[in-house]
């Protein structure tokens, strides 16, 4: 769905009569800047519809089962329960924009901290995963396009169904069995064998780099066979994604008469694929890169479940087992702030990049 | 009609291969006969179709089909590896897990129906209600489609569930809420290309109320194409409720929901790997074919990429 929606005419922009006083790109800065700010405050009540929505008494949640009256009035005028429901929802956006999620019960930590202590773990996890699906992805995908209607489009075709069918969390059990049980090529679950965890000092809480930094190159090896199937695994939709699109640009450049001209100058095949097709599609590409990348957020949260990984996934689904509604909005509402900071940059990339936008 | 039984003459097969069709109703037919034909020739889309059938019928024969009754236990049985008596083994009850994927494909067509069911008619009304008044309805209603679809779907879908509450109907609407987004935007288009043509201001000029027009002459103008998308968005919603049964947020044990059950076998994996193997396995059979289905059907009817 946001792939299509890349490929679809920009929608034109409505200018009302007092446009000729107003510099266009003023303009255009200003529904820019409208559009984020009413997705926004729509992202917001959103949660906090979901979080009125829900079974849960937050005030016994607090004080517990057999609390008296008298507490359970304190903790619900507290919470500014009693007020009306829009001064809560101002009081909810406020609480947001502080970044004040809250305390997570199952935790027992602030939430704020327990994302910036997860986050790290998920960035590295999709930062290997997008690298593997871009590095493979790519070159599929022009192959594909460029042999049309052979056997490596079929079966690029046939991988790219494979991607977009298989449910990960599968493929991940099965490839715990087979590389881990079966083979030990691999690490098990988790970001670190048991002995290795705590040795090196946390810097950036990407484990890779803080054990280049310390120079714990055991704890570096141990890192990467711990990580290269969880990323391999999470790749899998990115590379069908990626492959898929390359194919369908490139088939769309190659279409092209100046493609044909450059042919019938002398240049060779390949010669004209890299230096005229491939930059004609790069700016396409990249936006569908940091697509790809928001996508996997999604996927990481069922594969760092099967693979115990201490990420923003398993933290999100350990919330909500154990019906902590703090994390679990936190969650949400920063994977949605995520989502349309994603959207936004590829748009900007787009209108900065591509000179045939302006 | 007439015409249509006098070419009839010529056999069946004369009247759809027509050059000249002599009616609506054969011009209809010769369109859907010739989709058909397009169809049958991509053995891709024929598989699919065929997985498709294969899963409608083990649904519905699935007590003739299944060996043992889905919830039957045996304790002297348990874990056995895959067999002649238990071709995909047997689970940590005891119970054949061939069965209950059997009876597990009936979960799945009932939760992709139901959720089809409840996702179509809120994106169809949205959609048009919002391309057919405009203006500020307009930018209102796509704003909300907008922030509904900037959540990635499964994280939206966790988020409902949690506020509902774990289980399969819980489930099914929460998946719903996530899927209608895209419909409601495919039937604003729609919507935007029809109102402005002469049949709607004709009705319009005799005095139709909008809810009239909306309802009666621009929502069966858009089915077609929302069908379509939601027979293309099958196999993520498949996807999806797997996730939220393997999360342990969808379907509840004993059901013998596909994700539910590979949730379950997760926890014996590394001794009996069979019991995560075969449901993960019949997941991405159901979804392959959705897909290779979905694909074939746009081929047919969509025929831009050629």
């Amino acid at each position: 769905m946001s792939a299509t929606d890349v490929n679809q005419p920009r929608e034109t922009i409505s200018r009302g009569p007092e446009v000729s006083k107003i510099p266009p790109w003023a303009w255009d800065a200003w529904r820019l800047v409208s559009s984020v700010a009413v997705t926004l405050i729509g992202l917001l009540a959103l949660t906090f519809f979901i979080g009125r929505m829900l079974p849960i008494d937050p005030v016994i949640a607090i004080v517990g089962e057999q609390a008296d009256a008298s507490t359970y009035d304190m903790v619900y005028k507290q919470l500014g329960l009693d007020k009306p429901l829009y001064v809560q929802f101002w009081f909810f956006i406020s609480d947001m924009m502080r970044g004040e999620f809250g305390n997570a019960l199952f935790t027992g930590n602030k939430v704020s901290a327990d994302l910036l202590r997860v986050f790290p773990a998920t960035i590295e996890l999709a930062t290997i995963a997008i690298t593997i699906g871009v590095c493979l992805g790519v070159p599929i995908g022009v192959l594909a396009a460029v042999y049309r209607g052979s056997p490596i489009d079929h079966i690029t075709r046939i991988l790219g169904l494979l991607g977009y069918s298989v449910p990960t969390f599968w493929l991940g059990l099965m490839g715990l069995v087979l590389f881990y049980a079966a083979l030990g090529w691999v690490g098990g679950p988790g970001r670190l064998d048991v002995f290795y965890i705590d040795i090196v000092d946390r810097v950036t809480g990407l484990l890779l780099i803080d054990s280049i930094i310390a120079g714990e190159w055991e704890v570096l090896r141990n890192a990467v066979s711990h990580i290269v199937l969880p990323a391999s695994i999470l790749s899998f939709n990115a590379i069908a994604f990626i492959s898929r699109l390359t194919r369908s640009f490139m088939l769309a450049q190659l279409s092209q008469e100046y493609i044909l001209a450059a042919r019938v100058k002398g240049l060779s095949k390949w010669k004209v694929i890299r230096k005229h097709a491939f930059r004609n599609i790069a700016v396409q590409l990249l936006t569908i890169i940091a697509l790809a990348y928001g996508i996997l957020l999604e996927g990481a949260v069922v594969t760092e479940t099967v693979f115990a990984w201490p990420g923003f996934g398993r933290y999100l689904v350990s919330g909500l087992l154990a019906g902590d509604m703090n994390a679990v909005l936190a969650c949400v509402l920063i994977v949605g702030i995520i989502f349309v900071s994603i959207n936004l940059i590829c748009d900007l990339l787009y209108r900065i990049l591509d000179p045939r936008t302006k | 009609m007439t015409t249509a039984i006098e070419s009839g003459k010529g056999g069946l097969r004369a009247y759809l291969t027509a050059e000249v069709s002599h009616s609506p109703t054969q011009a209809s037919l010769q369109r859907l006969y010739f989709g058909c034909v397009r169809f049958a020739q991509n053995p891709l889309a024929m598989i699919g179709l065929g997985i498709l059938l294969l899963l409608l019928l083990l649904a519905i024969f699935a007590p003739v089909i299944a060996p043992f009754p889905m919830n039957e236990q045996n304790l002297g049985r348990r874990l056995l590896p895959p067999s002649g008596a238990h071709w995909f083994g047997t689970d940590e009850l005891g119970r054949d897990i061939f069965s209950r994927v059997v009876y597990g494909s009936r979960i799945t067509l009932q939760i992709t129906c139901l959720v089809a069911v409840i996702a179509a008619p809120i994106g169809l009304i949205f959609g048009t209600v919002s391309g057919y008044f405009g203006g500020w309805t307009d930018t209102i209603m796509m704003r909300i489609t907008d922030i509904f679809l900037s959540f990635p779907g499964l994280i939206l879908a966790l988020a409902f569930v949690a506020a509902l509450g774990p289980g399969i109907r819980n489930a099914v609407i929460a998946i719903a809420l996530t899927v209608w987004p895209p419909i409601a935007r495919l039937a604003r288009a729609e919507t935007l290309t029809v109102r402005s043509s002469d049949y709607i201001a004709a009705i319009r000029a005799q005095g139709a109320p909008a809810w009239r027009i909306v309802l009666k002459h621009v929502v069966p103008m858009c089915l077609s194409s929302v069908i379509i998308r939601i027979t293309l968005n099958m196999a993520g919603i498949i996807l999806t409720a797997a996730a939220l049964g393997f999360l342990g947020l969808g379907a509840q044990p004993p059901m013998p929901e596909w994700g539910a059950m590979l949730s379950t076998g997760r926890q014996y994996l590394l001794g009996s790997w069979f019991l995560a193997a075969a449901p993960g396995l019949a997941i991405l059979v159901v979804s392959l074919g959705f897909n290779l289905f979905g694909d074939g059907l746009r081929d047919v009817l969509d025929p831009r990429d050629e």
